[in-house]
């Protein structure tokens, strides 16, 4: 859907249709980022039950294959609650220069407060 | 129960009530305060005795009252609620944002003054300052309009080319709480004009998921709000016609103005609900003593009837509005909107403000005659004045101040 040209085209009410949040870059507030070790990871999903942005990914098999960073606000949930400590955190600096193909470079988020 | 048309002596409060009962809403969440506490107090009786199948959401304070009514009603459900003074104070956060989702609640506002000091009985000042919330505001002269008046809210808030939620006002007391006749229509009559709330985008519908409220900066929070304002422009044309279909149960017409022996008149008073009587009855007195006298009544506030007034008014030799709310420091609403409307008129028509009734102070025959003959001598002030205050007496200097 294109965007409203003229406020006749705006819908009423303040509606948003769905599923728009779906295009929301939400993991651009990230500073912390939680890393999975896999070779810990039991998948007792409770990170992905937990997770307020669905950002665990689980295959076919529910079983956990990693973090959606295109979501991911780095809220450290899931770290917190592992129960085997298979997630740790990691400051967004570590990941400067990472190839990014949207967004802003995350290694870069601190040059704004410099 | 009412099987037939019928005739019987109820308050404002009960005819409020008894129209909800007929229109049977989804849901009504309301926290009772004097005056309106008799609309969801009998409203809950009708609920526990079986009378309708209405959700009752009993709320720990009016801000929860009607946030729980714009969550309802943008779930899809017909809703309903009341309050007064600081009770609607102190909702007033929630209610531009019903009005910006276009959540079509009508609300009983029995009008009493705001605190402090903490006073019980009439004044507008607790509905004037949401004239700016986005919600239609209509202020009934006695019960028998406020019955009449919830049956066609209903009706033009969930139109589709007005999606505004309503105020139906009414004098705290005096129009509340006194009895009159009032005639109650059938059950069956206002089940069928009300009809069902069909909701254009209701948040339940899970095939067709929306988001409410979401996050919107300067790209369209102004085309928002023209949106809004149209809802509100449409709002003359869509009650004209609903008015006409009730009028064919009733035999009632309103209008969004109401004009009193005004076509020959030089002199107009300008008031709004229950207070007119009083008026009217002037105006015939003041008939027989060879002044041409005429009242307005304004009904509708949001949206302001501006043509029609400029129409009733142009010509008249003078104009007084009697405001029951000041505005501290400014201009009272009443008097000001009356004002904005007549200053594109080509001939200019002197306009008295004058603020009577805060707070309950009575308002006699003698108030509205001493403005008529006031009027009739020329004698008109820059500022306001003040009907049954207290005051040592002031002089006029030559500049009309007083």
């Amino acid at each position: 859907m294109s965007k409203p040209q003229t406020w006749q085209d705006v819908p009423l009410g303040t509606v948003a249709f769905g599923a728009s949040a779906l295009k929301v870059e939400t993991g651009l507030w990230r500073s912390i980022r939680p890393i999975i070790d896999l070779k810990k990871c039991v998948s007792c999903l409770r990170c992905w039950v937990q997770c307020p942005d669905m950002s665990i990914m689980v295959d076919e098999n529910n079983k956990v294959t990693g973090v959606n960073t295109f979501f991911c606000k780095g809220c450290g949930i899931c770290a917190h609650l592992c129960p085997v400590k298979a997630i740790s955190m990691h400051p967004e600096s570590e990941f400067i220069g990472e190839n990014a193909d949207h967004g802003e470079d995350p290694g870069e988020v601190g040059a704004h407060v410099r | 129960m009412s099987d037939k048309k019928h005739r019987e002596m109820t308050s404002g409060n009960f005819a409020f009530a008894e129209a909800m009962r007929q229109i049977n809403p989804d849901v009504v969440a309301a926290y009772p305060i004097t005056p309106s506490t008799d609309i969801p107090v009998k409203f809950a009786e009708f609920v526990a005795n079986g009378k309708v199948d209405s959700e009752y959401v009993a709320v720990e304070s009016e801000h929860s009252a009607i946030t729980a009514c714009v969550g309802a009603s943008v779930a899809g459900a017909r809703v309903m609620t009341a309050s007064s003074a600081n009770g609607v104070a102190l909702m007033h956060e929630v209610f531009p944002i019903a009005a910006a989702f276009r959540a079509p609640i009508v609300f009983g506002l029995v009008n009493r003054c705001l605190g402090a000091p903490v006073n019980i009985h009439c004044d507008h000042s607790d509905s004037m300052p949401e004239r700016d919330s986005g919600w239609i505001q209509i202020y009934c002269e006695d019960a028998q309009e406020v019955y009449d008046t919830v049956l066609l809210a209903v009706r033009l808030a969930e139109d589709k080319d007005v999606l505004t939620p309503v105020f139906v006002c009414q004098d705290g007391f005096i129009t509340s709480h006194c009895y009159e006749a009032v005639e109650i229509l059938a059950d069956e009559t206002v089940k069928k004009f009300v009809g069902e709330r069909q909701a254009q985008y209701p948040l339940l519908d899970v095939d067709h998921p929306v988001s409410y409220g979401s996050f919107t900066m300067s790209e369209y929070y102004f085309e928002i709000k023209r949106n809004q304002m149209q809802g509100m422009y449409n709002v003359p044309e869509v009650y004209t016609r609903l008015e006409n279909e009730l009028a064919k149960e009733t035999g009632r017409k309103y209008g969004m103005i109401e004009s009193y022996r005004t076509e020959d008149a030089d002199y107009v008073i300008v008031i709004m609900s229950s207070a007119t009587g009083v008026v009217k009855d002037v105006v015939d007195e003041m008939r027989e003593d060879g002044i041409k006298a005429g009242c307005i009544r304004v009904r509708f506030f949001r949206p302001f009837p501006r043509e029609e007034l400029v129409r009733l008014v142009t010509g008249k030799r003078g104009v007084a509005v009697l405001d029951r709310c000041s505005s501290i420091g400014g201009t009272s609403p009443l008097a000001a909107e009356v004002k904005a409307a007549l200053y594109g008129l080509p001939q200019r028509v002197p306009v008295q403000e004058y603020v009577f009734g805060l707070g309950g102070r009575d308002f006699y025959p003698r108030d509205a005659e001493k403005v008529f003959t006031r009027m009739a001598d020329g004698d008109y002030s820059f500022e306001p004045r003040f009907i049954g205050l207290l005051e040592k007496e002031k002089k006029v200097d030559d500049n009309g101040w007083n």
